[in-house]
C-alpha cells in the first residue's frame, strides 16, 4: 500500500459514520502495534524523535525527546496520558479527530505505550465532547475484543489497559500537571516543575502526556519511517498538522496542511479569503493565547521560529482572524474574561491581575476608560508574564492584550476619547 | 443546640443501585477512589440533574472520601451544577470565535423569549442559560448545546426552533 500524505485525516470524510474497528483494520489500521513490538523501546522512541514531530498542544516540543526523558521501568505502574481537553478559544482540531477516526488515536496510544512501556492508558476528555465521548467508548471496546488491549495484546507478552475520563470543564486541565491532579480527583491546580511528570507523575509514577493529534501521528511514522514522515512537509519541514481558521472569512474550516505552509496559502487557498465587505485587521496564529500578528506577516511560513520572529507563539496553529469591523478592545476583552473565568487561582498574578485587566476593558469598551488604564495594562502584562506564575495560563493570556496594546494603541485612545465606535456586538 | 445543629444539616442519602453499579464500574479504571470522586459526581447529575448537598455526602460517604475535598472538587468544575437546573441546560459559548459572530444577540435573543439570564432557570424548569466556554466548533460559530446535543451556525430562527422543540417535549 502506498504510505498516504495524510496521515492523520485519511480515513475522514465528510458526513460518513467513523470507521469501526474491521474497517479501520481493513484500511490498513493497526499494523503499527504489530511493527512496534518488534522494537526495542528506546529505538522506537529514538525513531518518533528522528522524525521531527513536535507536541501539538500549541508548545511544540520534540515529541521523541520528551519521551526519552521516562526512566527505565521498575516494575510499578507506568502512564500514558492523552490530553483530550481540547478548550483553547477558537481551536477545533482534535475534536475531528477524534469524532471521526477515534481508531486512529487508539492505535497511536497503543504504539506509544509500547515505546513508554506502559502498563494504562488514559484519555483526559472534555466533557462537552460528547460525540467523541461516544466514538471513544465504542472504539476502545472494540479494540479490547479484538485483543488490542488487555492482556497479552496483540499476541505479545505486554499488558495494556486504557479508559476514557470525561472532564467537567476547565481550561487548566489541558496544562498537564493539572491534568494529572484531576485525574487524581483532585483540584486541577498546577504541580511544581522539576519533578517533570515522565519521572514524577500520576500517583508519584512515571506519566507521559500526550496532545490527541501527536498521538495520531505516531501510527503513520512507525509503520513509514522517519524519512517518510520528514518528506510530508513544505519547503523541507517534517509531517503534516491540522491548520484551520475561524472568524470572518469565506470557508472556515480545519484541513490536514502540510508543516510549513505560509498563513497566506492557509488563509486564502484553504479558507477562501476574507468575507465580501471584511478586510483582515490582525489574526492570531494559534488559539486566544498567543500575540496577535498583522496582514503584513501573512507570508511567513507556519513555523514556530518565524512566528516567535514576529512577536507570536504558533500555539495550535488554528488561526482566527480578526475583521476591519470588529472592535479589537471587544475582541481582547472577551478572550481576558475567558482567562480571568478559567484561571484556576493558585497563583497572584493570574488570579487578581486577569480580572483586574479585564475590569479596565470592560470600562474602555463602556466609554469610561481613562489613559492612564493603558499604561496599567502594559504593566500589568509583565506582571502576569512569563517566570511570574506557576504555569503558563496567564502568560498566555497576557499574550493578546500586551500585543493588542501595541497594535492597536490609537484604537485604545479612541476608546478613552469617544468611547466603542463598533456596533456589530 | 448542637442537637438543633445536628438535626437540620444535611445528610447523605442513599444512592440508587443505578448510580452504585455506574459508581463501581468507573472504580476499575483506578488504583485509588479518590479518583473516581468527579465522575461520580457526574454519574450522580446524570440521574439527579444535579448534585444537592445530601448527593455530595452520599458520593463521599461511599467512596470514603473528605466531603470537604470533594466539595473542593465540584465547585471547582464548571460543569458540576451545585443547583438545581431545569429539564434543558443551555450552554451557549460566548468565547472569540462565537463572539465575533455574533453570541451576544443570540444571548439576548434567549433572554428575551425565555426571560432568563445566565445562571437563571424558567419557572417552569425548563430551561436553565449557561455561558460556556469555546466549545471547539468555531469554524461552525456561533455553536451552543443544550443538554447533550450540539448546535452549529445558530441564528435566532434556529435557537427558536430548538426552543420550540424542547418546548413540545415538555
Amino acid at each position: 500500500m502506498t504510505p498516504t500524505n495524510k496521515p492523520l485525516t485519511k480515513n475522514i470524510e465528510p458526513g460518513r459514520a467513523p470507521f469501526t474497528f474491521a474497517q479501520y483494520q481493513a484500511a490498513g489500521g493497526y499494523q503499527s502495534v504489530a511493527k512496534a513490538l518488534t522494537y526495542k523501546p528506546r529505538d522506537l522512541m529514538k525513531l518518533v524523535q528522528d522524525s521531527g514531530l513536535g507536541g501539538r498542544g500549541g508548545a511544540g516540543f520534540n515529541t521523541g525527546l520528551k519521551w526519552s526523558f521516562i526512566p527505565e521501568p521498575d516494575g510499578g505502574p507506568r502512564y500514558l496520558v492523552v490530553n483530550a481537553d481540547e478548550m483553547e478559544p477558537g481551536t477545533f482540531k482534535d475534536r475531528l479527530l477524534m469524532e471521526n477516526d477515534p481508531h486512529l488515536l487508539i492505535e497511536g496510544m497503543i504504539t506509544a505505550s509500547i515505546a513508554l512501556q506502559a502498563t494504562m492508558a488514559y484519555i483526559f476528555l472534555r466533557g462537552e465532547y460528547k460525540e467523541a465521548e461516544h466514538a471513544l467508548q465504542q472504539a476502545i471496546k472494540e479494540a479490547y475484543d479484538a485483543g488490542m488491549l488487555g492482556k497479552n495484546i496483540a499476541g505479545s507478552t505486554m499488558n495494556l489497559d486504557m479508559a476514557l475520563h470525561t472532564s467537567a470543564g476547565r481550561y487548566i486541565c489541558g496544562e498537564e500537571t493539572a491534568l494529572i491532579n484531576a485525574l487524581e480527583g483532585k483540584r486541577a491546580n498546577p504541580r511544581f516543575k522539576p519533578p517533570f511528570p515522565q519521572v514524577s507523575g500520576l500517583w508519584g509514577r512515571p506519566t507521559l502526556v500526550n496532545n490527541v493529534e501527536t498521538i495520531c501521528n505516531i501510527p503513520g511514522i512507525v509503520n513509514n519511517g522517519a524519512d517518510w514522515y520528514k518528506g510530508l512537509g513544505f519547503n523541507g519541514q517534517s509531517g503534516t498538522r491540522l491548520s484551520g481558521v475561524s472568524g470572518r472569512v469565506k470557508r472556515p474550516g480545519c484541513w490536514e496542511v502540510p508543516v510549513g505552509i505560509t498563513f497566506r496559502t492557509l488563509l486564502e487557498d484553504y479558507a477562501g479569503g476574507m468575507q465580501d465587505g471584511y478586510q483582515l485587521k490582525a489574526f492570531l496564529p494559534g488559539g486566544g493565547s498567543t500575540d496577535f500578528m498583522l496582514p503584513e506577516h501573512l507570508d511567513l511560513p507556519m513555523l514556530a521560529g518565524d512566528v516567535q520572529k514576529a512577536g507570536s507563539r504558533l500555539g495550535t496553529s488554528l488561526i482566527m482572524v480578526l475583521d476591519d469591523k470588529t472592535c479589537p478592545i471587544g475582541c481582547i476583552h472577551n478572550l481576558i474574561k475567558f482567562f480571568a473565568h478559567e484561571s484556576c487561582g493558585w497563583c497572584t498574578p493570574c488570579r487578581d491581575g486577569l480580572p483586574w485587566v479585564e475590569h479596565m476593558l470592560l470600562k474602555m469598551e463602556q466609554g469610561k476608560g481613562e489613559l492612564k488604564d493603558i499604561d496599567i495594562m502594559k504593566e500589568a502584562c509583565g506582571y502576569m508574564g512569563p517566570g511570574n506564575t506557576f504555569c503558563a495560563l496567564a502568560p498566555g493570556a497576557a499574550e493578546p492584550l500586551q500585543s493588542g496594546l501595541k497594535y492597536f494603541h490609537d484604537e485604545f485612545i479612541e476608546h478613552v476619547n469617544h468611547g466603542c465606535k463598533y456596533h456589530n456586538h | 443546640m448542637s442537637n438543633l445543629i445536628a438535626s437540620t444539616a444535611p445528610k447523605a442519602r442513599q444512592l440508587t443501585p443505578e448510580e452504585i453499579h455506574d459508581i463501581e464500574h468507573e472504580k476499575t479504571h483506578y488504583p485509588y477512589a479518590q479518583a473516581v470522586g468527579l465522575e461520580a459526581l457526574k454519574i450522580v447529575q446524570k440521574y439527579q440533574g444535579w448534585v444537592s448537598d445530601e448527593s455530595l455526602l452520599a458520593v463521599a460517604q461511599y467512596l470514603e472520601l473528605p466531603p470537604d475535598e470533594l466539595e473542593g472538587v465540584a465547585t471547582f468544575f464548571n460543569m458540576i451544577f451545585r443547583r438545581p437546573v431545569g429539564k434543558n441546560v443551555i450552554l451557549l459559548c460566548d468565547s472569540v470565535a462565537c463572539w465575533m459572530l455574533g453570541c451576544d444577540g443570540l444571548k439576548d435573543h434567549i433572554t428575551k423569549r425565555l426571560g432568563i439570564e445566565y445562571g437563571q432557570t424558567t419557572a417552569d424548569n425548563l430551561f436553565t442559560l449557561i455561558p460556556v466556554p469555546c466549545l471547539g466548533d468555531c469554524d461552525k460559530a456561533p455553536v451552543m448545546m443544550i443538554g447533550d446535543n450540539t448546535y452549529r451556525n445558530l441564528t435566532p430562527g434556529k435557537i427558536d426552533q430548538l426552543i420550540d422543540q424542547c418546548k413540545a417535549r415538555g
